[in-house]
């Protein structure tokens, strides 16, 4: 076991939760009301724990750095969430859902977390649905469902192309409920600045009132911490603005060691970088993989002739074009898993097959669902011998319901109209795998420091399936987490309100607090983002979609170089004790520059390629991943020494007993 | 293109605030207008000036973080967007571009362009949800059939994205559209139709607290939402609040 004990239950797989639950300790609803626990983000993983700790009685403090719950990222998740439902009947089972998503992962995840997960899948759609989530039915009054990448199944729930919007606003929903009943107080516009340790266990926070700039302390039994991931390291990403790594890098300064940093998921279907003052990325969602057909110019002189714009897309015909996923990959096609759609784009586009400006792009094209579902809308409504114009017209009406939010979104942003030329697409960071390590009860090497949702590590390996975000969230946070941390607290219900008038608390309110004058005694020229976007270039050239060894030892020199620089010159206008946007970007974008440089070591470490993670030294002659599962299949977690280099490797040995490890294959 | 910016500085809600005027050049149609904004801020820091600060955070039009008033318009002259997906080719070399905070008495201006949207909160806190635990305990989620037109209806209503721009579209502050919303989507669906009377009053009664205006019909905020809630939630509301007004 080593010093990391994932406290993984035993007995056959299949028990091991409901065994576990059984076996661990209760606190009664009396004593409940002396306990207060801190849930740090409110996104669907925080927003849901939240929900849930209050309504089981916990006395409940919420932080999030927006003006409310309601806006944390998990809003803008688009596609769907994955339950083993099996109303389809095509076969789907916990076992199956299970199965996908361990071998989606790349075969590095933990099993007994994934069964879990995949156990509960079944129950959030259940009682999403009774919070009022307004999932997509079909015209009988039962819900509908689609594919995601990586699946043979039909197993995602939606709600148009916002599902995540849906789901965010029930947790949100369920949250204002307890803060009606006064069991949450929420700070919004709060900023967690520190974790306050007191004999080694998470006892409370500092915090930044966003507003007035004021620091404040708050003490609870528990912390939990569900903010979010870091994949605004890349600085240009799929994640909101705000999104940050600071909470949880905050923890791991303080003891919690952090998991596969490297594990980043680049997603195939975002909208192409238009020129240097873009700010973020807008993704696509995958579930226009059911119905998109992805494609570059089979000869070269046509890439280069529509880059030049003297050729149109749509002139060519069928037999001049590449599906190169379905000519790659004919069992899955279009469905292949992220991490292999957005390397083949990558490939396609290295090789000069491009087709934007910057030869950055390929299409994503949707020209054969609009011909297949007008002749079907034909048929069903009695039309017969359509003309070609009414087949376009009724098939565009089909796109335009299941996706009408999303092309509207694609015109408005790139002034093209989707229905009529097909969509350029690119991938770009969109997720992170890693995160704070934690055990099977979701608690990190911090003793009372929980964490949950994207930004611990747990379940997606080093791929994460489609549609499964939203599902680890709300698992982690309505039925996992306020059950498991009641193990923790079952010792608590003696020990009475925790103090915030303590040395601890003075020294880390200390630390916070030179830290951020050392920010603001910056002599440089050069604002914050000037040296975010450097650190996102670094990241993004050196360890990005495919890694080397000579680009990783580059880019942890230059992270370490551009963070000495940042920290002597970054220039912040305005005052600590007052709104200062630039001063919060500030305090992110520092956090940022030490996970870069762990990022860099880790995957310089894991010499193979698996899932998100790709060593262009370790490849088979297709170009598929070479993994190693003799040398490297265990979970990395990293602890803290002082700096981000002396960082020190423990291995936590993935064991799978009800899995075989295969060499994954969608052809 | 070059553009003269006209916009709303204000230190803090004490402080009393003022139009001021910049120049902006090299502005490409291909930015964000937050993008443009971004390359402002950084001129006004390498001036050694403060930023413009304004609320944004998703960038993709679902969070309802970002805000202003432009020209005139809450989301600026574009229809079914937000600010953070309005692109300057909308704008032309040379214009003028007023920016302004969404202005109502509910939302007090913390900041520049940043608006106290609390009191969506407290709407929100007062009945914008089901009472059902979250134990997971609850009826297998196809028991209950759901009309589909129904399910979309509730769908279109729930996409609200809270960002206010109802209430600085309607010259009486009124946030009808908002609450009106949250109460359709659940008064449309079986579950929510349990406690939809208590849910109906206790939500407008907190909209009158906060000093929102009332609803004269216009339909200024319908055409200003970027997500094209209809006028048709407050009609619902307004029969919904007086039914349950008579079952008392």
């Amino acid at each position: 076991m080593g010093i990391l004990d994932s406290k993984t239950p035993s007995g056959p797989l299949a028990d091991k939760w409901t065994k576990h639950k059984n076996d661990i300790d209760l606190v009664n609803p009396a004593n409940k009301r002396n306990i207060d626990i801190i849930v740090v983000g409110t996104g669907l993983a925080g927003g849901a724990a939240a929900a849930t700790l209050a309504e089981l009685g916990y006395n409940v403090k919420t932080f999030c750095y927006q003006d409310s719950p309601r806006r944390a990222h998990s809003i803008a998740a688009q596609g769907g969430i994955n339950a083993a439902k099996n109303y389809q009947g095509d076969g789907d089972s916990h076992y199956r859902l299970f199965y996908d998503t361990i071998k989606g992962g790349d075969y590095r995840s933990r099993e007994a977390n994934v069964y879990r997960l995949a156990e509960e899948s079944v129950n959030i759609i259940d009682q999403c649905v009774a919070q009022g989530v307004p999932f997509a039915r079909e015209y009988g009054g039962l819900l509908d469902n689609r594919s995601f990448g990586g699946v043979l199944v039909s197993r995602t729930f939606y709600a148009k192309g916002q599902t995540g919007q849906q789901l965010l606003l029930g947790a949100y929903a369920a949250m204002n409920r307890q803060i009606n009943r006064g069991k949450i107080q929420a700070y919004n516009r709060h900023e967690m600045m520190d974790l306050v340790l007191v004999d080694g266990k998470a006892r409370g926070i500092i915090a930044r009132d966003l507003v007035s700039g004021e620091i404040q302390r708050h003490s609870a039994h528990a912390v939990v911490l569900a903010t979010g991931g870091y994949g605004n390291v890349f600085f240009l990403s799929t994640n909101a603005m705000g999104s940050n790594v600071t909470a949880a890098w905050r923890a791991h300064r303080k003891g919690a060691f952090f998991a596969n940093p490297c594990y980043t998921q680049i997603h195939p279907t975002c909208i192409p970088v238009s020129g240097e003052h873009q700010s973020k990325l807008t993704l696509m969602s995958e579930s226009l993989r059911n119905d998109g057909r992805i494609w570059v110019p089979k000869r070269k002189e046509d890439a280069v002739a529509i880059r030049e714009g003297k050729l149109k897309p749509t002139q060519l015909g069928e037999e001049e074009r590449d599906y190169y996923l379905e000519r790659r990959y004919p069992a899955f096609g279009n469905l292949v898993p992220r991490d292999v759609a957005s390397r083949a784009a990558k490939e396609r586009c290295d090789a000069g097959f491009g087709v934007n400006k910057t030869g950055e792009a390929v299409y994503l094209d949707f020209a054969a669902a609009i011909q297949r579902y007008g002749k079907e809308k034909a048929l069903t409504s009695g039309i017969k011998d359509p003309d070609k114009e009414t087949i376009i017209k009724l098939g565009e009406e089909v796109i335009e319901a299941k996706y009408g939010n999303l092309f509207q979104m694609y015109e408005k942003i790139v002034d093209e109209n989707p229905y009529k030329t097909p969509m350029m697409i690119y991938p770009a960071v969109h997720y992170t795998m890693g995160g704070l390590w934690v055990d099977y009860n979701l608690q990190t090497t911090i003793e009372g420091c929980y964490c949950a949702g994207e930004a611990n590590f747990s379940d997606h390996g080093a791929n994460r399936l489609g549609a499964s975000a939203l599902m680890q969230g709300l698992a982690d946070g309505y039925f996992v987490l306020p059950y498991t941390i009641g193990d923790y607290l079952s010792d608590d219900i003696r020990t009475g309100p925790i103090p915030t008038d303590s040395p601890e608390f003075d020294a880390v309110e200390k630390e916070v607090r030179d830290r951020m004058e050392k920010l603001m005694s910056g002599t440089g020229i050069h604002s914050v983002d000037y040296y975010h976007k450097k650190l996102g270039k670094i990241m993004w050239n050196k360890c990005g979609m495919s890694r080397n060894e000579k680009d990783l030892k580059e880019a942890i020199k230059e992270i370490s170089e551009l963070r000495k620089d940042f920290w002597e010159n970054v220039k912040i206008p305005g005052e600590a004790g007052s709104k200062n946007q630039e001063l919060e970007k500030a305090g992110r974008v520092a956090d940022f520059m030490e996970l870069g440089e762990l990022f860099a070591k880790d995957a310089l470490h894991r010499n193979e390629s698996c899932g998100g993670h790709f060593r262009e030294e370790y490849q088979t002659e297709e170009g598929e991943a070479l993994r190693d599962d003799k040398n490297f299949k265990y979970v990395a977690a990293w602890e803290f020494k002082g700096e981000p280099k002396d960082a020190e490797l423990h291995k936590e040995d993935l064991v799978y007993e009800n899995i075989e490890l295969k060499t994954r294959s969608y052809k | 293109m070059k553009l003269t910016l006209k916009i709303w500085r204000q230190k803090d809600a004490s402080s009393k605030g003022q139009m001021v005027d910049y120049t902006l050049d090299g502005v490409e149609g291909d930015m964000s207008f937050l993008e443009m904004l971004d390359i402002l801020n950084e001129e006004l820091i390498s001036k050694g000036e403060e930023p413009v600060e304004f609320d944004h955070d998703c960038r993709e039009g679902i969070c309802g973080t970002c805000s202003l008033q432009i020209n005139g318009e809450p989301h600026g002259p574009d229809r079914l967007i937000t600010t953070c997906q309005l692109h300057m080719r909308k704008f032309n070399d040379g214009d003028t571009i007023v920016i302004e905070p969404f202005r109502a008495k509910a939302f007090p201006v913390i900041k520049d362009l940043i608006v106290d949207r609390n009191a969506f909160e407290r709407i929100q806190q007062a009945g914008g949800y089901i009472s059902v635990n979250t134990s997971g305990n609850t009826v297998d989620a196809n028991a209950i059939p759901i009309d589909k037109h129904a399910a979309d209806a509730a769908m279109d209503a729930a996409t609200c994205i809270g960002c206010g721009a109802c209430v600085a579209a309607c010259k009486n502050a009124s946030a009808m559209l908002f609450t009106s919303a949250k109460v359709s989507q659940f008064a449309l669906l079986p579950q929510g139709q349990v406690e939809a009377a208590d849910r109906v009053q206790n939500m407008v009664r907190q909209m009158d607290l906060e000093g929102f205006g009332n609803c004269t019909n216009t339909g200024a905020c319908e055409i200003e939402c970027p997500k094209g809630i209809s006028l048709e939630n407050i009609a619902r509301m307004n029969r919904e609040y007086l039914s349950a007004s008579v079952k008392g």
